[in-house]
């Protein structure tokens, strides 16, 4: 998911073409994006559109990946086979989600190696909820029904995102994050149904898991410039502060089905708008955390880091065994 | 003592793949490369569902109400079955695959004959299984070949993984009185009749491997008595926190 | 030379009677280890009947601007995917 576009305030500005891009093209070019046809691999795009899907498609791959980490902390200690097996095939999921859209990005013109270095040196995003930790049991459903909510809120009308791979990848990842948000929230439902210390646990975890899924969806409508470049190329169906209502409106009564209280004390629903008046986000930890100063950011990046330079003998000796298996064959 | 016999039995089943499962399950989002974190954590995957279904075996064969969690998550060290080799700590890529070479070579060979089980859950679980574990010791095998004849690195990695896991192999292989009635009734298959043919596998990959079958020594034994290494009571530890920390609790 | 494993397409058929589908790609140093992920990765959810796998940098694409317009004829080496052609769901068979 994660579609928002993580950038600094400092990168907000696209580097400058070099060559002018041909108006016959470029007008070729939007007439097929707005008649909802699909761009494939090999037809021509312009360079910022390029871009752009390659720094998007890459950053969603990104936090597929980073996000296997909060969720995989809590696998071995899952406190029911059941649910050590569905944590385990969700994460799985997690990471064929990330696989499916770095194929994506790569037949944009760049490689899985290129992809991971530009996340491992800070320069590529990933989406800012992964930056927060999970301290317990509950958290795992939290982030189930919230983060998972708010992806799927993204990812749905992606299906028929202008770029044909990126299409074809978020339609392989909806039909399955189906059965993710409901494990979250069937954790939740059972925790708030539970003992004291279970219920604490719940209500403990939506305390600390709304606000970062609110922010989940990006920056205010006001502050993100490039939306309507991006609304117009389908890379993005909606914008961000539609997004944010539509996921408010439809998880408030999720949590007072399971009576779990919203942590939000201007939460109030407006009769005028059908729909749920909210509180201030806090912008300010948005960006920080956009800035890698999140909670367990380096623990993040640190864990990333690490799997990807212990595991650098091991692709080796892979690379390697092929290369002799194929000298070997050869010389048969 | 059928019952007890047979709770026995099950238990080592169900032992050796759930903390095997656990253990693997202990690689997501840390595997080499990406297809590598699905590839474990599938295999890990199988072993759980396994896992699940011979402890709820288990529990019904004891008929005193436990379910397969109360035997997964409320026995101490003394009541695991498991053998050795699974409770082994993952390590680096290399260890883990000499591990699960051992063991799902192993593991397939005896499903394949507990497909023909007397006990008609048991059979029905080898019978899914199998296919399973097929996959398992194939893509261990294919790894021990790629590390061994790799790099120089990954061939010293692979020799110090697999001399690790040898001591644990002739524990596999082991029969005891308390199984014996399951083997004469047909329940339970003789492990002693599976080393040859094990022997066979493992002695072809290594030598595709171009490595040394690692030098004989005295086998060490005692999971399937409660005897385990100091390496279970922490994996348990982690593994049983949440429901030893609030009993009586829903999850 | 690269110590990078190369990319692999994955094309599945399904089911007997249709036929394989482009399904994605993956990262591996050989075919079995490409055939492994193309498993592991994308029939998670079904009994795939048949998978092909195949260096991605074998497969040799026409240029969708063919047909002569305003635009220079493209290698015929990928170093993308190649287009994936879509089946109309009533159409069986094919």
């Amino acid at each position: 998911m994660y579609t928002t576009e993580l950038r600094d305030k400092s990168q907000k500005q696209a580097a400058p073409i070099t060559a002018p891009e041909d108006p016959a093209r470029l007008a070729a070019f939007e007439a097929r994006v707005a008649a909802d046809d699909f761009i494939e691999p090999k037809d021509w795009m312009p360079a910022a559109y390029r871009k752009t899907l390659v720094r998007q498609i890459s950053q969603h791959a990104h936090s597929e990946i980073v996000g296997m980490l909060p969720e995989g902390n809590w696998i071995t200690r899952a406190p029911s086979l059941r649910r050590k097996a569905v944590l385990l095939a969700k994460v799985q999921d997690e990471g064929g989600h990330g696989l499916y859209l770095y194929a994506a990005a790569e037949t944009l013109g760049t490689s899985r190696e290129e992809m991971i270095e530009a996340l491992h040196s800070g320069r590529a995003k990933y989406s800012t909820i992964f930056n927060y930790p999970t301290l317990t049991w509950a958290d795992i459903g939290a982030i189930g029904w919230l983060v998972d909510g708010a992806a799927i809120m993204n990812q749905v009308p992606l299906q028929r995102t202008s770029y044909g791979p990126y299409a074809r990848a978020m339609v392989r990842v909806c039909k399955e994050e189906s059965f993710h948000q409901r494990q979250g929230y069937e954790i939740m439902m059972v925790l708030a149904a539970g003992t004291a210390p279970q219920k604490r646990m719940a209500q403990d975890a939506l305390n600390r898991w709304w606000w970062p899924s609110i922010m989940m969806f990006g920056p205010p409508d006001e502050n993100s410039p490039n939306t309507a470049q991006s609304i117009r190329w389908r890379i993005k169906r909606e914008t961000n502060d539609e997004l944010r209502q539509k996921f408010i409106d439809v998880t408030v009564p999720q949590a007072e089905a399971i009576g779990l209280a919203i942590p939000d004390p201007d939460l109030k629903w407006n009769e005028a708008r059908d729909s749920y008046d909210y509180g201030a986000v806090d912008w300010e930890e948005f960006y920080a955390v956009v800035r890698g100063e999140g909670p367990v950011a380096k623990e993040r990046m640190q864990a990333r880091v690490k799997a990807w330079e212990d595991g650098a003998w091991v692709r080796e000796a892979a690379t390697a065994h092929a290369a002799k298996r194929e000298t070997r064959e050869a010389a048969e | 003592m059928r019952a007890a016999a047979l709770f026995d039995y099950a238990c080592r089943l169900g032992d050796d793949s759930l903390i095997l499962g656990q253990r693997l399950s202990e690689w997501c989002g840390h595997a080499p490369m990406l297809e590598l974190d699905l590839s474990l954590a599938n295999i890990g995957l199988d072993l759980i569902g396994q896992a699940t279904h011979f402890l709820k075996l288990a529990g019904d064969a004891e008929g005193e109400g436990r379910d397969e969690d109360k035997l997964a998550f409320h026995r101490d060290v003394l009541d695991f079955r498991n053998c050795l080799l699974v409770e082994q700590p993952n390590g680096d890529f290399a260890q883990t695959i000499a591990r699960q070479f051992l063991f799902s070579n192993y593991q397939e060979l005896l499903f394949r004959q507990l497909c023909a089980s007397t006990n008609p859950t048991i059979a029905a679980i080898a019978a899914k299984a199998v296919k399973e574990v097929a996959y398992h010791s194939r893509l261990a095998d294919e790894w021990m070949v790629r590390l061994g004849d790799g790099t120089a690195e990954s061939r010293a990695r692979v020799v110090e993984g697999l001399d690790w896991m040898w001591r644990f192999a002739d524990e596999l292989f082991e029969l005891d009185a308390a199984i014996e009635p399951l083997v004469e009734s047909g329940i339970a298959c003789d492990v002693r009749k599976l080393r040859p043919e094990w022997d066979a596998r493992i002695a072809r990959v290594l030598k595709d491997a171009t490595l040394e079958a690692p030098k004989a020594r005295r086998g060490v034994n005692g999971g399937r008595v409660g005897r385990h290494s100091e390496h279970l009571g922490h994996l348990l530890s982690e593994m049983q926190f949440l429901q030893r920390a609030y009993p009586d609790s829903q999850w | 030379m690269s110590k990078n494993w190369p990319l692999w397409e994955v094309f599945i058929r399904a089911k007997n009677g249709l036929s394989h589908r482009h399904a994605g790609s993956v990262h591996a140093a050989d075919p079995r280890m490409a055939l492994e992920a193309a498993r592991d990765t994308y029939t998670r959810r079904m009994e795939g009947v048949s998978l092909w796998v195949v260096p991605s940098a074998s497969i040799v694409a026409s240029d969708p601007g063919d047909s002569g317009e305003l635009f220079e004829p493209a290698a015929d080496k990928i170093y993308r995917h190649p287009t994936f052609y879509s089946i109309p769901e009533n159409v069986k068979n094919i």
